[in-house]
């Protein structure tokens, strides 16, 4: 499990950056939640993967007697997910409105504000 | 009781922010509102430095969940000097963008933006977790790009499209260093990573995991091979939004640098170096950038850039002397980087124009405003009784010390470049006799402006300047402030055991 995961956080990452090197903005978004999600599950990952090991103590004991998984990632995923949906959501808007004004997707023409003046 | 007041300065923050939204198209409220709650925080603000600088670091559990487990918010020396000038920039700009910004944009809800930005600021120097501190930056950035993009004019979304771009992907890196951290010592307080991150067996890691750290904070403060949204957006917005964001949002990169390698991760040889390549590089590479620009924005977005050189240089030399003159550094960059792009404002308000080879005859004008702009323009410089010039002279001495050439060749250079386009930018928008410059249609010019305006743009630049001025021949105080500060960094024990409650 851990080597399949490993693989496919290696690919989102790759994926990611990929797409973010291209010039249109349309892949520069995709590319951006490619390399989000990759963090993601590379959290979810580093946070040690355990089947069916719940972090709930036994009604008879007050401590816990197993191994178990950790909760924390999950809450941090969590919260990653939402932020990340939040600046996507924003992303597309922007991007939308850029291709309306500046009336291109292509990265390299939108040099105006670098330009010497 | 009285640890509480640590928080106070982020929920007064959001109650700003949201007390504004029910104004929301309500701009002379607001106004108001902004104002007020400012003069509040600063006051918060103040209350919080001297509690820590009498009684030492504070801290407090969110949830009263005990040290390594719960949220910490923790004020040291460091963070209670951040936030009160965090609180001192933030009225001024409050104040400046209530005379210079125009009605139109403040009514898709500026301020409380604006007062969601600060409220992420005021987080990101308070809080004691690192994953915290990611969640706070998601904040500054987010709150930056609806700033940058206010308004919706094609240069800004052009900025904002790069600044965008490279900002998440600081964050994206960012987070993948907290989940390798999280993965090699399983915690996420700042205080309990330091013992542990020592602990791990495993150094490459460690190094890697500093490594992107490196990478993810430095996009943010600007560095050199990772600076190129900076001069790219900076100058798009309404300079109110450019004198928040260039006086404190890089610096909140500098901060996190400071912290996590001062107390997370210790720097190696090899960190050594790369901070210093970078440093100079750094200097060397805004300085040049500064000189060859003619937009006076575009000037101070690379001025910016250079000067976060010698606060990364502080920061690579590490040794108490050196972190003495980044944080000094630090404190007066924030006020007369602020100042710079207020005053900027006021002279595209007078001319409608930025261009320095266009404008002109300033002086004739309005000579007493000229002067009055001349105290931030020369304290940047570095010249001997006003601010920039005391960090510098810790600087070069310790980069003497520790045998860096390079560094104080570099350190030399970029404050004589900063001269030189100072003294240029002098001349030309303030001396030199100008051409006549069309007058543009509908334009808000600064002598038809109600006095009410003028004072809401002056008051903030006058206010910054005698804060600028105290820091020069006050420089006494700063020093001792400052050096207190870069010892409770060395000596990271007190931070560590007021958060873990030893």
């Amino acid at each position: 499990m851990e080597i399949l995961l490993a693989i496919m956080i290696g690919t989102l990452y790759a994926a990611g950056i990929y797409m973010i090197l291209r010039r249109s903005l349309v892949k520069l978004i995709i590319g951006i939640i490619l390399l989000g999600n990759g963090a993601n599950l590379l959290i979810f990952l580093l946070g040690r993967i355990a089947k069916g090991a719940p972090p709930i103590i036994p009604e008879d004991s007050k401590v816990f007697l197993e191994a178990y998984s950790d909760p924390l990632p999950q809450a941090l995923i969590l919260t990653a997910i939402v932020i990340s949906f939040g600046l996507q959501s924003f992303a597309i808007v922007l991007v939308k409105r850029a291709h309306k004004v500046v009336k291109t997707d292509d990265l390299d023409e939108m040099n105006a504000t670098d330009e010497y003046s | 009781m009285i640890e509480q007041l640590v928080i106070y300065p982020l929920v007064i923050q959001m109650l700003l922010a949201i007390v504004l939204m029910f104004f929301w198209s309500r701009i002379k409220w607001q106004r108001v509102i902004s104002i007020i709650g400012s003069v509040v925080n600063l006051g918060m603000a103040v209350w919080l430095f001297v509690l820590v600088w009498q009684n030492g670091t504070q801290s407090i559990q969110s949830g009263n969940w005990e040290a390594p487990f719960g949220i910490t918010f923790v004020a040291d020396t460091f963070a209670a000097t951040l936030v009160l000038l965090t609180a001192i920039a933030g009225l001024a700009v409050s104040s400046f963008s209530a005379g210079s910004v125009i009605s139109a944009r403040l009514k898709f809800g500026f301020f409380p933006i604006y007062h969601f930005l600060l409220l992420g600021l005021n987080g990101a120097f308070l809080t004691g977790d690192i994953f915290n501190l990611y969640v706070w930056f998601e904040i500054i950035i987010i709150t930056s790009f609806v700033l940058l993009t206010i308004g919706g004019e094609k240069a800004q979304l052009e900025g904002a499209v790069k600044y965008f771009t490279l900002n998440i992907l600081a964050s994206i890196i960012f987070l993948t260093a907290i989940a390798v951290l999280y993965g090699l010592t399983g915690s996420l307080n700042m205080a309990d990573l330091a013992s542990k991150v020592a602990a791990v067996e495993n150094r490459t890691l460690v190094q890697v995991n500093a490594l992107l750290f490196l990478v993810g904070f430095g996009i943010k403060s600007a560095l050199f091979p990772l600076y190129f949204w900076l001069p790219a957006s900076y100058h798009t917005p309404p300079s109110a939004v450019s004198a928040i964001f260039g006086g404190l949002l890089t610096k909140v990169g500098v901060y996190a640098l400071i912290r996590v390698f001062t107390l997370i991760f210790e720097v190696d040889p090899f960190l050594e170096n790369v901070l210093l390549a970078v440093a100079v590089l750094t200097l060397f590479s805004g300085a040049v950038g500064a000189i060859v620009q003619n937009n006076i924005r575009k000037i101070f977005s690379y001025l910016v850039i250079c000067h976060i050189g010698y606060m990364i240089a502080g920061l690579g030399m590490m040794t108490e002397v050196a972190i003495t003159g980044a944080i000094f550094y630090l404190i007066h960059d924030i006020m007369v980087k602020t100042n710079l792009f207020m005053v900027s404002g006021v002279i595209y308000k007078i001319k409608a124009n930025h261009n320095i080879k266009k404008l002109g005859d300033l002086y004739a004008e309005y000579p007493k405003l000229s002067l009055l702009f001349a105290v931030p323009l020369f304290s940047l410089v570095g010249v001997p009784p006003l601010s920039g010039f005391w960090p510098k002279l810790s600087l070069i001495s310790e980069g003497w010390n520790t045998e860096n050439f390079t560094v104080i060749a570099a350190i030399l250079f970029a404050s004589f470049i900063t001269l030189v386009v100072i003294v240029k930018l002098w001349g030309e928008v303030f001396w030199k006799t100008g051409e006549k410059l069309p007058e543009v249609r509908n334009f808000p010019y600064f002598n038809k402006l109600s006095r009410v305006k003028r004072t809401q743009m002056l008051a903030p630049i006058i206010f910054l300047t005698l804060v600028t001025l105290y820091l020069g021949f006050g420089a006494g105080n700063i020093q001792n402030l400052a050096e207190r500060i870069a010892f409770e960094l060395m000596d990271n024990q007190e931070y560590i055991n007021t958060v873990l409650r030893k």
